[in-house]
């Protein structure tokens, strides 16, 4: 059973750790949350990503945050990627599977998944 | 939206866009299957004339009111439930603050679904870390409860709720609640 006594435990554990995500080379994964994105499966798209840097060595560099509408809503559930000396990367029409294919290739793997983009998908 | 977790997600949103401080997310089911669902926040509130325009999509546009289509669709999702929708709120500099009742017939055929609140709740803390949210979920068998000041009691100054292990644990504490 959850209880308080576990999230205590959980804060001992991330005070020995030494996290560099402010730094440079952090990472920024920033997903739409305005009504057009929840409406179109947002909230699984952005779980996935909670899940996935979670439970890797992509915590200590990877940032997972919420924003409003980006504006191009026939596009949503939308995530953008921002690395340190590159350009932005826009994921469109995201689900669950995707993301989970974008945080192995792309946050671990360093290789953009292409077909997922913005510019793959307007062609 | 396909689950009424999804309203709660985006309603509640408004609250934090108003910045709150404090937001209570209330769900009161009781013995007749009468859902009573309160957002209530201590934001910049609304004028009267927003308030009555609020429910109305094509009322005005973006650059006069920071809610978009978000409140006409819990008011539908209600309605359609047998049930309606009530906003009130106020500008006061002492007393300021939304509150939104949405009631809902859960027998009714057109119910939406709850679904996955606890993951609602979960990205509600973890997009806006800084503000205290209180979560209830009372039906007459059980009770389901979250507060984010006990959370924060236990985690300290360091530890920011917008962690994703947090986040994680959140969802995993509602859940086994749920049972």
């Amino acid at each position: 059973m959850k209880s308080l006594a576990e999230l205590a435990a959980i804060r001992e554990r991330m005070q020995n750790k030494v996290i560099i995500r402010e730094g440079a080379n952090a990472t920024r994964v920033v997903v739409g949350m305005a009504t057009c994105g929840i409406a179109a499966g947002a909230r699984p798209v952005l779980n996935a990503f909670v899940e996935g840097v979670a439970a890797s060595e992509l915590a200590e560099k990877v940032t997972v945050t919420q924003t409003g509408c980006i504006g191009i809503c026939q596009y949503e559930p939308v995530v953008e990627v921002y690395e340190d000396g590159k350009e932005k990367v826009t994921y469109v029409k995201l689900t669950a599977e995707k993301a989970a294919e974008i945080i192995e290739k792309h946050l671990k793997g360093g290789k953009v998944v292409e077909e997922y983009t913005i510019g793959a998908y307007r062609k | 939206m396909k689950e009424l977790s999804l309203n709660i997600l985006d309603i509640t949103k408004n609250s934090v866009s108003a910045g709150a401080e404090n937001i209570l997310i209330s769900l009161n089911t009781d013995a007749e299957g009468i859902l009573t669902l309160r957002i209530v926040d201590d934001g910049c509130g609304m004028s009267e004339e927003t308030v009555k325009s609020v429910t109305d999509p094509f009322y005005t546009t973006r650059t006069t009111r920071k809610v978009g289509m978000g409140i006409p669709l819990l008011k539908l999702a209600a309605e359609q439930a047998g049930g309606e929708l009530r906003i009130t709120s106020s500008t006061d500099k002492d007393s300021h603050g939304t509150n939104i009742e949405a009631t809902f017939d859960t027998k009714s055929i057109d119910f939406m679904p709850i679904g996955d609140i606890a993951s609602t709740v979960s990205i509600l803390i973890g997009g806006s870390p800084n503000i205290d949210f209180e979560f209830v979920d009372k039906t007459p068998e059980r009770e389901v409860r979250l507060d984010t000041k006990e959370l924060r009691a236990v985690l300290g100054e360091g530890i920011s709720l917008a962690e994703p292990e947090i986040q994680m644990w959140i969802a995993d504490y509602l859940n086994e609640q749920y049972g």
